[in-house]
């Protein structure tokens, strides 16, 4: 659905994005995750057309948007970092432009703004003047905005920053339902939005991308080790000692009482675990598998991609 | 056309919903009729000169169109909404000519709001129609090169101040070069006098329909609003 290839982006002489390819499948919901300055929003704005390139190509649904920009442009619904929003119209007549703005013909568009109302939950606001609303209704308004027209593609670039906690969980239900119907593409410098939202993440840094993969195989992937927490009742230096002795750990750490311990993804070494606990005559309070978190996984592969260099 | 109509209906509603529109308007009317009221005092005059024939009076109505049209493309830039426009379906052409149709709508409604002066004219005096219609034909059109204009500052920045004051110097510009022509060598004065706003100026108040002012000013709305379109589309490659 979405195909971009060789994707470069100079600002002047300073270059944003490097020379990026990836393609995403339709129906996907995908992260593009990557800290501030990576290169998320450029890249973004040159999937909707907003930027063109300074080399490289965009296709969606096999459009060309260097040579059939206004197609491709049809497929699209964009929430850009900054809400677009006109601030001296009611909600109801702001989607209504928004819907003409993309080709939406007047028959239809009654009802599809009462549907889109609903969906992003708008209804007590829908003859509001969008400068009186708050900061999370406005993000409401922008998402209502990207699917007035029923796009094949939804792009957001950062769609829950900004906006307090309750409102974060209901946006982010918004977006997993949508991803039902639709291509989407989102944003984000949080790790735990592409883990509850996406099924596969683009992680880019500096401009490049650094990883891409389904959210599961990543972390598995990259630390190619697997990770248990242990509670040990007993004295920490014996108790470390002791699991020394097992063959196979790579690395034990200890903090307040608990134990981290790694090992080679193809060993499973919890039952050797327990019994040398038991065995020394220590208490196994509890013990606890860990999946690497995508924070540990984007501070290894940048760290990663600095040793390389 | 659909899609510039949209913008313009949407350009014009936003005018109407905004204070801006209304203090444009009533500083014109409150211009126009003390020069009408002037002029026709004091000269006994039947025909529209008292306004239109004032150079100074026509710079001020050019700026009170620079003013209407600074926020056209420097607030969309500002507020992010240029992001909407330029990702929609919709040609870069087609965005401009709708800001322009949108912005000539609130310009129309401000001239149509001028029509009581004729009225007042026939009731009290025996005008000529033919100067006062060629007197609106260009004002009509000398409009439509400043909504250019000032559609092609706007679009050159995010900022307000700097788009008013960018058209506001070309307008300007444009229209004082004429009165400077007396000054220069004559073939250089010539020339210069082709391209001054203010050169056709005088024919249509006094009646004449001057098809080269008619074809110039066309060329001037033409030519800054392919420029606006130019610096929209510019705006891709930044």
């Amino acid at each position: 659905m979405i195909n971009v290839k060789n994707l470069t982006k100079y600002y002047g002489k300073r270059l944003a994005v490097d020379n990026i390819t990836f393609n995403i499948e339709k129906g996907d919901i995908v992260g593009l995750l990557g800290p501030n300055a990576a290169g998320k929003t450029t890249t973004m704005r040159m999937l909707t057309g907003f930027l063109a390139p300074t080399s490289g190509d965009v296709e969606i649904a096999g459009n060309s948007m260097l040579t059939h920009s206004l197609e491709a442009r049809r497929h699209i619904g964009y929430l850009p970092e900054i809400i677009p929003l006109y601030t001296d119209m009611t909600v109801r007549s702001y989607l209504d432009f928004a819907a003409r703005l993309r080709g939406y013909s007047p028959p239809k568009i009654k009802n599809r703004i009462s549907d889109v109302i609903g969906i992003c939950h708008l209804e007590e606001y829908a003859n509001v003047y969008i400068s009186k609303l708050s900061k999370g209704f406005k993000q409401r308004v922008g998402v209502a905005q990207a699917i007035v027209h029923e796009p094949d593609v939804l792009i957001l670039d950062e769609p829950t920053v900004g906006i307090d906690p309750i409102q974060v969980a209901t946006t982010r239900q918004l977006i997993k339902d949508l991803g039902k119907e639709h291509t989407v593409i989102l944003s984000t410098h949080i790790l735990s939005e592409v883990s509850t939202i996406c099924e596969r993440v683009i992680i880019i840094n500096e401009g490049k991308i650094i990883a891409e993969d389904r959210i599961e195989n990543l972390s598995y992937l990259i630390t190619g080790a697997r990770r248990v927490r242990l509670e040990v009742k007993g004295p920490a230096k014996q108790v470390t000692e002791m699991l020394r002795q097992i063959k196979g750990i790579s690395r034990i750490s200890y903090s307040e009482g608990f134990y981290t311990i790694e090992y080679p993804a193809n060993l499973d070494l919890r039952s050797k675990i327990t019994e040398a606990v038991v065995q020394n005559g220590f208490t196994l309070l509890s013990l606890e598998v860990i999946t690497m978190s995508l924070e540990d996984i984007f501070l290894k592969l940048t760290k990663d991609e600095e040793t390389a260099k | 056309m659909k899609n510039t109509m949209t913008i313009a209906t949407k350009e014009f509603k936003s005018y109407v919903s905004s204070p801006m529109a209304y203090i444009v308007i009533a500083v014109f009317l409150l211009g126009t009729g003390y020069f009408f009221a002037t002029g026709t005092a004091t000269f006994t005059q039947t025909s529209l000169g008292g306004f239109l024939g004032n150079m100074f009076y026509v710079a001020i109505i050019l700026l009170l169109i620079a003013v209407l049209t600074m926020r056209l493309l420097a607030e969309e830039r500002k507020l992010g909404t240029i992001e909407l426009l330029l990702t929609a379906p919709v040609k870069d052409s087609e965005i401009i000519l709708g800001k322009f149709l949108g912005s000539l709508g609130i310009v129309l409604v401000m001239i149509i709001l001028t029509f009581y002066f004729p009225v007042l004219l026939y009731i009290y005096g025996d005008p000529d129609f033919g100067p006062i219609a060629s007197s609106y034909l260009g004002l009509f059109l000398i409009s439509c090169a400043a909504l250019a204009i000032g559609i092609f500052a706007s679009s050159l920045t995010s900022n307000q101040i700097i788009a008013v004051v960018v058209a506001g110097g070309i307008l300007l510009g444009l229209w004082f070069l004429g009165y400077a022509t007396s000054s220069l060598p004559q073939s250089l004065g010539n020339v210069v006098g082709y391209f001054s706003l203010s050169s056709y100026w005088p024919s249509f108040v006094e009646g004449v329909i001057d098809t080269r002012g008619i074809v110039y000013y066309l060329s001037i709305t033409v030519l800054f609003l392919f420029l606006a379109i130019r610096s929209l589309e510019n705006s891709r490659w930044s």
